[in-house]
Formats: C-alpha cells, sequence, structure tokens
C-alpha cells in the first residue's frame, strides 16, 4: 500500500530526516496560508499515489502568497496516471546544488533488502543504471543483524562520494534503513535528496511502500497518519473486475480467493499456493503467454468460492481459456478445488474440456480430484511436470 | 435432488426422526443437511461442498445415510 508524499515525510520526521518547512492545504485559502507561513518561494505539488507529476502539470511554482493561492486548483485538477489530488503539499523552494537518489527496497532473488544509491538523483534509477552504471551502489544488508551506518558509509562511498557529503548522507540513509524495517516497507525511496547551495541536506520528494498484509501491525501508525482502514491505497483504482473478484473473497470466509488483479491477456489464471501465483504468473508470461488477470487461491477455498471465481474470470471479455495451477499443496484439496472449478466452467456455460487449459494442482486429495478431472475429459497433470512446464503447456493451447 | 458431483440419499427409515436429524446437522461441516419439523431435510446448494468426512455416516445408524461420488459412475 502507498503513502502519499505529505505522510511519507510525516514518517520520515520520525526518523529525524532532514525535511523541507512543508504544509499541506486543501483549499486555495490554507495554500495561501501556508505559502505565507513558510514565507518566500514555494513548490506545489499534488498528492497522488503515482509519479509523473511534473509532466502532468501537477507540480508548479509560487513566488508569492497569491500566487500560492491561485495555482491550488489547477493543480488538484492536474490528471496523473487517471488521478486527480487529494490535497497539495505546499513547500519551501530551495537552490539546490547536487541532487542524490537513495532507496531501500526488496532484493527478491536474494531475500534481503538492499540499499541502492546514486550520485544522480532526480531522474530515472533505471536510466542512471543504463547509462552510468558507476554511479549508483547497491548494497544489501541483513533483516536480523543490527543496522550500522558503516553499511550506509560503504554504499554511499562506493559511487565516489567523500568527505562532508559522505558524513551528511550516511545518517540519512542508516535512518532509511531503520525505518524500511521497523514499518515492514516494500520501498522507501528519497529522490531526490538535495544539497543545498548552502550545505544542508534536504529530503525534497519521498515514496513509501508498506507491506499490504503488514497493515494490522501498523494500525496506531496508519491511524496517527490518516489512512481509513477502508483504503486500499493502490497505484490506481480497482477495475470492476478487482471489485468483483474481492466480493467473490468476501462472501465465503472459507479459503482465500484474493488479490485478483486484471490484465488485458486471452488467459485466465487460477493460480496460488507458497508463492505459486508469481512464479506461474511469470512463467505465463515468460513462454510467451498473455494473462488476463492475477490471483491468490489458497487455504483450500470452498467449491462456491472456487465456481466463483471460476465464473468471474471466464466472463472477463476476450478469456478464451483458463489455466488452474498450483504449487504442492497441503492444506487446498485438490477434489474441491476441481469442483469448483468445473462447476464454474459448467454454470458458465462451457464445457470444462475445452475452456482449462491444464488443471496442474498436486496434493492433498489429487486421486480423487484427478477421478473429476478425467470424467469431465480436462488436461491435468501431477507433480512431475513442473509449475513452469504446466505453464508452457497452457500458453500452447492458446496457439 | 443431487449436486453436481455428490449427492446423498438418506433412507427413509430415519428421514422423518427428528433427533437423528438434529445430529446430522450439527455433525456436517458444510451444511448439508438441516433439522426440520418433519425429520431431515437436504440442503441443494451445499452437496458438492462435501467433504466425505463420513461424520453423517457416523451420526446416523448403519448403512442409513449414503453419499455417492456422482463422478464415480
Amino acid at each position: 500500500m502507498r503513502f502519499y508524499e505529505y505522510e511519507s515525510k510525516a514518517l520520515f520526521a520520525r526518523h529525524g530526516l532532514p525535511l523541507g518547512e512543508h504544509r499541506v492545504a486543501t483549499s486555495a485559502d490554507e495554500a495561501r496560508a501556508a505559502a505565507t507561513a513558510i514565507g518566500g518561494p514555494v513548490v506545489m505539488k499534488s498528492q497522488v499515489l503515482s509519479g509523473g507529476r511534473m509532466k502532468a502539470g501537477a507540480v508548479k511554482f509560487a513566488d508569492t502568497a497569491d500566487e500560492a493561492a491561485s495555482l491550488f486548483q489547477p493543480i488538484m485538477d492536474a490528471v496523473v496516471s487517471g488521478q486527480t489530488g487529494r490535497s497539495v503539499l505546499v513547500e519551501s523552494k530551495s537552490p539546490v546544488a547536487q541532487e542524490y537518489f537513495l532507496s531501500v527496497t526488496w532484493d527478491g532473488r536474494r531475500k534481503q533488502p538492499v540499499l541502492l544509491f546514486s550520485d544522480m538523483g532526480g531522474i530515472d534509477i533505471e536510466e542512471v543504471a543504463e547509462t552510468h552504471p558507476e554511479h549508483l551502489s547497491r548494497t544489501h544488508f541483513s533483516t536480523l543483524l543490527p543496522i550500522t551506518p558503516r553499511i550506509a558509509k560503504e554504499a554511499v562511498g562506493a559511487v565516489g562520494v567523500t568527505g562532508g557529503a559522505l558524513n551528511r548522507i550516511t545518517p540519512i540513509a542508516t535512518e532509511l534503513m531503520r525505518l524500511f524495517l521497523e514499518y515492514d516497507l516494500t520501498l522507501a525511496e528519497i529522490n531526490p535528496l538535495a544539497r543545498l547551495e548552502d550545505g544542508r541536506f534536504v529530503v525534497l520528494d519521498g515514496h513509501v511502500d508498506m507491506e499490504a498484509e503488514a497493515r494490522g501491525r501498523h494500525k496506531k501508525l496508519l491511524a496517527e497518519l490518516g489512512v481509513q482502514e477502508e483504503e486500499t491505497r493502490q497505484a490506481r483504482p480497482p477495475t470492476d473486475f478487482e471489485i468483483r473478484g474481492r466480493q467473490v473473497n468476501e462472501a465465503d470466509h472459507r479459503g482465500v480467493a484474493g488479490n485478483v488483479v486484471e490484465f488485458d491477456g486471452d488467459l485466465g489464471l487460477v493460480i496460488g499456493a507458497g508463492g505459486g501465483s508469481l512464479t506461474l504468473f511469470d512463467a505465463v508470461r515468460k513462454h510467451g503467454g498473455k494473462p488476463a488477470n492475477y490471483c491468490e487461491i489458497g487455504g483450500n477455498p470452498s467449491v462456491g468460492k472456487a465456481c466463483e471465481l471460476t465464473k468471474l474470470i471466464l466472463g472477463k471479455p476476450g478469456v478464451e481459456k483458463i489455466a488452474v495451477m498450483m504449487n504442492v499443496v497441503s492444506n487446498t484439496r485438490v477434489d474441491i478445488v476441481a469442483r469448483g472449478v468445473i462447476k464454474g466452467c459448467i454454470e458458465s456455460g462451457k464445457d470444462p474440456k475445452d475452456v482449462i487449459a491444464i488443471f496442474r494442482i498436486p496434493g492433498a486429495w489429487e486421486d480423487e480430484g484427478f477421478k473429476i478431472l478425467a470424467k469431465h475429459g480436462v488436461d491435468y497433470c501431477d507433480r512431475s511436470v513442473s509449475m513452469y512446464e504446466a505453464a508452457g503447456r497452457a500458453v500452447a493451447k492458446m496457439g | 435432488m443431487a449436486g453436481m458431483f455428490i449427492d446423498v440419499r438418506v433412507d427413509a427409515s430415519i428421514a422423518k426422526d427428528a433427533e437423528i436429524a438434529k445430529k446430522l446437522e450439527e455433525v456436517c461441516p458444510v451444511d448439508i443437511f438441516e433439522a426440520t419439523d418433519g425429520g431431515v431435510a437436504l440442503v441443494e446448494k451445499n452437496l458438492d461442498e462435501c467433504t466425505l468426512c463420513d461424520l453423517c455416516l457416523e451420526a446416523a445408524p448403519k448403512g442409513k445415510i449414503e453419499v455417492v461420488k456422482l463422478y464415480e459412475r
């Protein structure tokens, strides 16, 4: 779940990161009052859960309080990736000598957090990685051992930053790492971190994502930041398909058929189990397939839940077939899922053997499940066929 | 009255027994049985949720409840 910039900065402030003077405005009058209180030129930024604000005209500069008031509404109205602002952050505008990039995120391959640092901040970091790799350092650190300034110092020094800048950036990077772990974040990013002409360092922009599953652990923080429980905080509003997916999951407490995300492909996916969803989704794409959706099933969903999910996916325009694939299951029953998806096909007016490209769910009660699949002529396989291979078989049938 | 995958048959000799009906309603984890004034009623929409746990078979006199896997026929 994403934080707005002003919330990210509130979090940064708790850890003593250096911030410019700022206020949140929800009206032109408040924008005027904020600019007056700050004094001098200000930068005004729409508060949306998406990047690309500058290009969309959602960031503007004002030299006077009256100008700030007049710019409020145009900034609020600017559309950024389909969103308009919930408020405007008014912040002091300071002359910048150099910009840096600092970010902590997860490295899925190393299964460790990684601190990314560059002395070329303010621009797209992927571009820096591609064109100036020597200006980007990647430093992994442990989630178990104490966070020490030495880790941050190595990361910052690795791109050639020395002297006063090294000493000033090190504690900022150290706190960013601590903050990342303390609040179960998936991303804590400062871009840019500015060295001002007077030598001070200031966080100009920040981006924080929290692991959605960790919301329960951070109820107090979220309440203090004003994040409401019903706010999903995704990068875009949920589609009708995704809302109906959530309804399917919520309608029945048994098992999970959640995190339904819409894509524009033709192969519907009923996938899950122990990281299986991500693996299988990637495998489908690796084979050249075009997923129509992402989802996560597990925890032994009822026949009814599997059925409704199947109907939802099969009812999505453009979906020709579905692939039903999971990792080896223990607490989910193969026969129950098999009943559900077959029932979903039939209730959608489709023949299971025609629309189920592959059924690859090995594990608990598989013998019973395979009997059901065989009875309906569905192509199925056991654990001797890898998830990757099963995804390939499904994609091959999309011909 | 059967599901797509599962059928449950209750022998006529216990179908009107209120005590057995209550027991069946209590033991079934997916609410296939309902105790009514007239005895045992089957909840059709739940038949396919049957987990094949056999608790109903144990709750009724031997041989009086039959759980049929329609996909084996």
